[in-house]
């Protein structure tokens, strides 16, 4: 089956508007008729499921989490972009538009990615209506902040807590929605399978988190919102329920995987403690706005600074490399992600790291401190050369900016990042590929649409910084209300799905077969130990750098490991109760498929380009070789085993951006 | 560090539950909480017995997901944290550590250490919002400037996490900082001004509805609040509420 991506005809400008107005739509009358499915309540599902249930349409949402406001999207910290030019600095929709193209290493689809620079402003206006506490300046007006890879300052924010913010806004408009009975909701409720009844997805298969129960639930239309799958590694920035298995059982029902190898390591994480590590912990990206990154010039300063006989805050300027300044100095310590997180592997690599494992380096507040101090001295009619009050009077900007991460760092490290510098070190923590979808958000299943970090669409080979909120949002609240009624169009003579059918029978008996057999399987280890297991091949070979070798061994390594797993697991207790070790056992066996069709779809990539980068393919100075052979997505169809997945390849055309080779220098 | 654990355990809704001892050794102080628990769950599971349940998910103290009574205070000793910020540093060699779940006639228990807190939501439900579509064609961000000081008295009434620290430590079992904190967010912006009579009363009618205890100005609350809402959100309510009841 060739792919599809059905995108408009005409003037990148007029695609999305001149696609709005020509698409079929469901009357009012029609649309009380119709059931869709959301699955996940993070900034997609949940904006998504407050939208589609004020259009008219009767929505079922379910979240594995007792409430659909602890959806990982919580977590999210420095900001959401919008192409407002508020500052006046020269932003627009082609602006953003094109930083994205470009900060996605140009293999993002132009149409989707302008579409989203075009609605970014609504999600602002729409947010500030719904009470989103966003921060302001004295006047009144909305502050901004700037993020890597970008020369204007679009990002909107919350202090360190926009995600957050954003997302009980989402869940607001949802619980307006639930109280007038629009939105069913289902919490604690887990998505097993997808059910197709004459090639459309018409219902899914869920257990009850609460007593084990499996039910069936049909609607006209599935959506999936449910995030990445950066747990594959174990150890990343997501939450410990973030898993796979929802995209993962779409997948083997049809809908094609695009891109796995593109993840995102983030640079700004706490460094890893030791093997009783459960998760990382990010430090927003917004502090490369103020702390600048370091380890020491010579190796004997590094020496000293393990033992603990020499301090970071003793060393002398010179004596310390500001590599992202050396090397970028165009964007310095904001250049992009996946340029970032690199350059600290490399200064690690070769031995200048700054902690007992060597993998740390410095992110230093230090200059800021002096900065913002020598401002508000001025402002304050204070003495500028008293060196400790300026320090102090810094520190106090500082920690109205960053607050809460500076505490956050505190309480994981046990040191005072106000008076020594922070230790960072890259981590797991988005993943850009996903589900295939067309220019409608919907997979190769009929009726199966998948939104926000699920799927592949607007990132390319690397996420900007504040993207993925806006993202989420955009799918949710203004792009797939109006493509799912192109679709539901044709369903208002339909009539209620029946769950009566061999169709929900075989996948139920499927689910319920899975559930026996890890519980009956009664072997030697827990879930959590082959979890780990994974997480180091992925890690150590799939990780920030891979080579074919290590892909190939990682390949044989996680299929074994597989094979293991479903011989020696030991999942306790019984399938009719709360048992999270069971649904932790299902979604590491998802894992473990995955991962290695993520190997694999690193190893056909025989390139560098964003957070995928090959060993082989790199210039003298270390960085990445893109070609141009490989501007393609590649969309995996699944066939029985990982190994036989079958490669598509949707070639990506850029008509409005000039492709060039992407430098931050 | 050698410890030993006193834990609630409690099959479902209907068991009665009782604390059982763990020994538990080798702890690192760099250790959290949980994966202190996650150590002492995996023992128990390569044992054959069965682990102990506790709700948890993002782990940096945000999701508001843990929920952990530990030495009678809720999060533990440690202050303007989550269970899940919780670190072994600060704990003893040898030290005794009761674990117990959340106590509320509001919250029962599901099993072990999860409570069901969907109470929490259905208050949500009945006013935590602005009636305002989600269509995006609303006026511009701009054009309502906002008293710095309004809006980030607003953003912090915002931080709620939503965990139930404020009610488990409560000796009423009280919700008021958590509604306060809902009612005091969309009180201070003037675009939650419209509906602020009805919010007011329907989430006050809910939470009474819901069985949570009345406030008596202990305080105990904010003091366990792991993200620091103030007792003002209390009072702000108080007074929204009490105008509310005079046009209504």
């Amino acid at each position: 089956m060739a792919l599809d991506s059905k995108i408009p005809q005409g003037p990148i400008k007029d695609k999305w508007t001149d696609y709005k107005n020509h698409i079929d739509l469901v009357n009012p009358a029609n649309k009380r008729n119709i059931d869709v499915i959301i699955v996940g309540t993070g900034l997609a599902g949940g904006s998504a499921a407050a939208t589609l249930a004020e259009l008219g349409y009767n929505v079922k949402a379910f979240c594995f989490q007792d409430s659909p406001r602890r959806a990982h999207s919580i977590a999210a910290q420095g900001g959401i972009n919008a192409a407002k030019n508020y500052q006046g600095d020269g932003d627009s929709t082609y602006r953003l538009f094109y930083d994205t193209v470009k900060g996605g290493d140009y293999r993002s689809r132009e149409a989707n990615v302008y579409r989203l620079a075009e609605v970014s402003t609504n999600i602002i206006d729409q947010c500030v209506a719904q009470g989103v506490p966003f921060a302001r300046e004295y006047g009144g007006l909305l502050d901004n902040r700037s993020f890597g890879g970008v020369l204007v300052s679009r990002t909107f924010y919350a202090a360190g807590q926009t995600g957050q913010q954003l997302l009980l806004g989402a869940y607001s408009a949802m619980n307006r929605q639930i109280g007038r009975g629009k939105i069913k909701m289902y919490n604690r409720h887990e998505m097993l399978d997808v059910v197709k009844v004459d090639g459309k997805a018409r219902g899914i298969i869920t257990r009850n988190l609460i007593n084990g129960e499996i039910e069936r639930h049909s609607a006209h239309a599935v959506v999936l919102g449910t995030g990445g799958y950066g747990n594959v590694f174990f150890l990343s920035t997501n939450a410990m329920g973030s898993n796979v298995t929802a995209a993962w059982k779409a997948h083997k029902r049809g809908a094609h995987f695009a891109n796995p190898c593109y993840t995102q390591i983030h640079p700004t994480c706490i460094p890893v403690s030791g093997d009783h590590q459960s998760k990382l912990t990010l430090m927003s990206e917004s502090l490369r706005n103020d702390g600048r990154i370091w380890v020491p010039k010579h190796k004997k300063d590094v020496e000293a600074i393990r033992n603990k006989t020499l301090k970071p805050t003793q060393l002398a300027e010179e004596d310390r490399d500001y590599y992202l300044e050396r090397r970028y100095p165009a964007f310095g310590n904001l250049v992009p992600r996946d340029v970032a997180s690199r350059a600290a592997k490399e200064r690690s690599d070769a031995g200048y790291g700054v902690n007992a494992t060597g993998e740390a380096v410095y992110l230093d507040f230090a200059s800021a401190f002096m900065r913002y101090g020598k401002e508000q001295a001025t402002v304050r009619h204070l003495d500028f050369n008293d060196e400790a009050l300026v320090r102090k009077l810094g520190q106090e900007v500082v920690k109205n900016k960053y607050g809460n991460l500076f505490q956050m760092y505190e309480k994981i490290v046990d040191e005072n990042p106000y008076e020594t510098p922070m230790m960072i070190y890259p981590a797991v923590h988005y993943t850009m590929g996903g589900v295939w979808v067309d220019y409608n958000l919907m997979t190769t299943v009929p009726g199966l649409y998948a939104i926000g970090e699920a799927n592949f669409s607007d990132h390319g080979a690397n996420r900007l910084g504040a993207s993925a909120l806006m993202q989420g949002l955009a799918d949710g609240y203004f792009v797939l209300p109006y493509t799912i009624g192109d679709y539901l169009a044709d369903d208002i003579r339909t009539g209620p799905i029946s769950t009566d059918t061999k169709e929900f029978e075989e996948a139920e008996a499927e689910v319920r077969k899975n559930i026996d057999h890890l519980i009956n399987n009664n072997g030697t280890h827990s879930v959590d130990h082959f979890h780990r297991r994974l997480g180091k091949i992925m890690w150590d070979k799939c990780g920030m750098a891979r080579n074919e070798k290590d892909l190939k061994s990682a390949i044989t390594e996680i299929s074994e490991l597989r094979a293991e797993f479903w011989k020696d697991v030991r999942v306790p207790g019984t399938a009719n109760e709360f048992n999270e070790e069971l649904a932790k056992a299902g979604r590491v066996a998802d894992f473990l498929e995955l991962g290695e069709l993520f190997a694999k779809d690193a190893l056909q990539r025989e390139e560098s380009a964003g957070g995928h980068f090959r060993d082989e393919y790199q210039t003298a100075e270390g960085e990445a070789v893109r070609k141009k052979e490989f501007q393609y997505v590649s969309a995996w169809e699944y066939k029985g085993e990982p190994k036989d997945a079958i490669l598509h390849k949707e070639h990506l055309e850029y008509e409005n951006i000039k492709v060039k080779e992407r430098s931050y220098k | 560090m050698d410890l030993k654990l006193k834990i609630w355990r409690q099959k479902n809704a209907n068991d009665k539950g009782k604390m059982v001892d763990y020994p538990i050794s080798n702890v690192s102080p760099d250790m959290s909480f949980l994966e202190m628990l996650d150590v002492l769950n995996n023992e128990l599971i390569e044992k054959g017995e069965a682990p102990v349940s506790f709700d948890h998910d993002c782990r940096e103290g945000i999701c508001g997901s843990c929920s952990l009574y530990i030495n009678g205070e809720a999060h533990g000793p440690d202050r303007l944290i989550t269970t899940c910020q919780l670190h072994m540093r600060t704990f003893k060699d040898g030290e005794t550590i009761t674990i117990e779940p959340w106590r509320a006639k509001a919250f029962p228990v599901i099993k072990d250490l999860v409570v069901d807190r969907t109470a929490f939501d259905r208050i949500q439900h009945a006013g935590g919002f602005i009636s305002v579509n989600t269509s995006g064609n609303t006026i511009d961000a701009n054009a309502i400037p906002i008293n710095k000081a309004d809006a980030d008295n607003a953003f912090m009434a915002a931080t709620c996490i939503g965990c139930g620290a404020c009610v488990a430590s409560c000796k009423n079992s009280s919700a008021m900082l958590f509604v306060g904190a809902k009612v005091s967010q969309f009180a201070l912006l003037p675009q939650g001004q419209v509906e602020a009579t009805d919010r007011v009363l329907n989430m006050v009618k809910q939470m009474d509805e819901e069985g949570f205890g009345n406030c008596t100005n202990t305080g105990a609350c904010e003091v366990e609040c792991p993200k620091g809402i103030s007792l003002e959100n209390i009072a702000r309510m108080n007074r929204e509420y009490l105008s509310a009841s005079l046009k209504g």
